[in-house]
């Protein structure tokens, strides 16, 4: 399964430790964390479920252009890396 | 008097207590380092609300029922499903108020970009006020100071809760008299200096920064707005200006005393691309007759040097009238017991300070 971690900024919010979550993209991965971590989505992404303008997601040590990363697939493995985008100060 | 006074700070939300004359003590601080854009405590039930705009990961709600010992974070006001050439996100919890005391667990709460939120169940949940998102006009409206029009300032009418006022950077005032079903754009007598001298006098153009009304006279409105400052006796529709008021008729908050509608207060600065007090000096004028006159209180407020500016919700005045206290943007905090007269410096060590409120 993909592993998800988070900044340790979501400390409370997210894992800060690797964790491995079901799914085939980053959404389903989002989604299946929300299960354990209620708040997690609210704060990566907007009203609308797009990912927020300050957040920034690396797959792999690759950081992700924002449009299309929520589908973006992943493999077994694959380690998604939510952090806050030093762009938001 | 009023023995407690919070903060919502760029550095979080301070608790203070009255510990003596003009004495304030920082006696609870709660989520440090979070920027707290306004917060608010339910005379109803007593609790204690914060709305924190954490910049990366969006606006977020807390609310703690027993007075700050725990806080839990509760659903804040959503756009979403709300559609749109562009999608409304919630950019800024800017105004949060409870509904009257017949109407337990209502909250009004005000947003950029110019959504008003109700929720029935003390912030469990949130529904967008349609009614008034779905104005022709709204499309109309326009940031006064950020990107997107915001609603700053809510006034529930303490004899009937069904009527509700609240104005709109930038998109002037406007009032509901069915709890929020309908509503109808008010604001007269205002006009505007940076739009078209054709256009100055349409209300929906009047960028009110703030609007208070007297809560034993509650058709006395006054109005700080971007180009001056306005008072109606008669509702929120009939409005007046009240010209040649030394130093400066610009500013952001504007408090009324609670049982004389004609005493009335503010912070002036330099207008209105600088927004510093006129020669760096710090006042705050009162006046005591419905804006005939007013007096420019300068007694312990600094007089060189000084540039703190003060933003709306920054000053404050508690039930009795007698106590008011403001807080500034580079941290300062002042207080008085005698209507202005005298100043005391709390504090200018603070973190930059957007609202405060006597609870």
């Amino acid at each position: 399964m993909p592993i998800l971690v988070c900044t340790r900024h979501l400390a409370n919010i997210g894992p800060c430790e690797p964790v491995e979550f079901d799914g085939g993209d980053v959404r389903a991965v989002l989604d299946a964390a929300a299960k354990d971590h209620p708040r997690l989505k609210s704060y990566v992404l907007d009203d609308h479920g797009v990912l927020r303008k300050h957040v920034v997601i690396f797959i792999d040590g690759v950081m992700q252009k924002r449009a299309g990363v929520l589908d973006a697939p992943l493999l077994q493995g694959s380690e998604v890396c939510v952090f806050q985008a030093l762009s938001g100060g | 008097m009023s023995e407690r006074l919070i903060l919502s700070t760029r550095k979080g939300l301070f608790d203070l207590r009255r510990s003596g004359a003009n004495q304030w003590r920082v006696a609870e601080k709660h989520f440090l380092g979070s920027p707290v854009s306004i917060s608010l405590r339910d005379p109803r039930d007593g609790a204690l609300y914060a709305a924190l705009n954490l910049g990366h990961f969006g606006c977020k709600l807390h609310r703690s029922d027993d007075d700050g010992a725990t806080w839990t974070e509760i659903n804040a006001p959503s756009y979403a499903g709300v559609e749109g050439d562009n999608p409304p996100v919630l950019k800024m919890i800017w105004s949060l108020e409870a509904g009257g005391a017949d109407q337990p667990g209502w909250l009004w709460c005000g947003t950029i970009p110019g959504g008003l939120f109700i929720s029935k169940d003390r912030g469990d949940s949130w529904e967008l006020v349609r009614s008034l998102w779905d104005q022709p006009s709204r499309p109309n409206w326009f940031g006064g100071g950020f990107d997107e029009a915001g609603i700053h300032s809510i006034s529930v009418d303490p004899r009937d809760s069904k009527r509700v006022v609240i104005a709109v950077s930038i998109a002037g005032v406007w009032e509901t008299a069915d709890a929020g079903a309908s509503w109808a754009l008010l604001g007269h007598g205002m006009r505007a200096e940076y739009v078209p001298p054709e256009t100055a006098g349409d209300p929906l153009n009047q960028d009110v920064h703030r609007l208070v009304r007297c809560a034993a006279a509650p058709d006395y409105y006054w109005v700080q707005h971007h180009n001056g400052m306005f008072r109606s006796t008669n509702g929120p529709d009939a409005f007046s200006e009240i010209t040649g008021v030394k130093p400066s008729a610009f500013g952001f908050g504007v408090a009324v005393h609670p049982k004389d509608p004609r005493t009335a207060w503010f912070v002036p600065a330099v207008k209105d691309e600088f927004r510093y007090p006129v020669d760096g000096q710090l006042v705050v004028t009162r006046t005591r007759d419905g804006g005939a006159t007013f007096d420019v209180l300068r007694n312990g407020l600094p007089q060189s040097e000084a540039y703190h500016l003060v933003y709306r919700h920054g000053l404050d005045v508690d039930e009795s009238g007698d106590l008011l206290a403001f807080g500034s943007t580079t941290g300062g905090l002042w207080t008085t017991e005698n209507g202005g007269d005298e100043w005391v410096c709390v504090s200018q060590d603070l973190p930059p300070i957007n609202a405060l409120r006597f609870v």
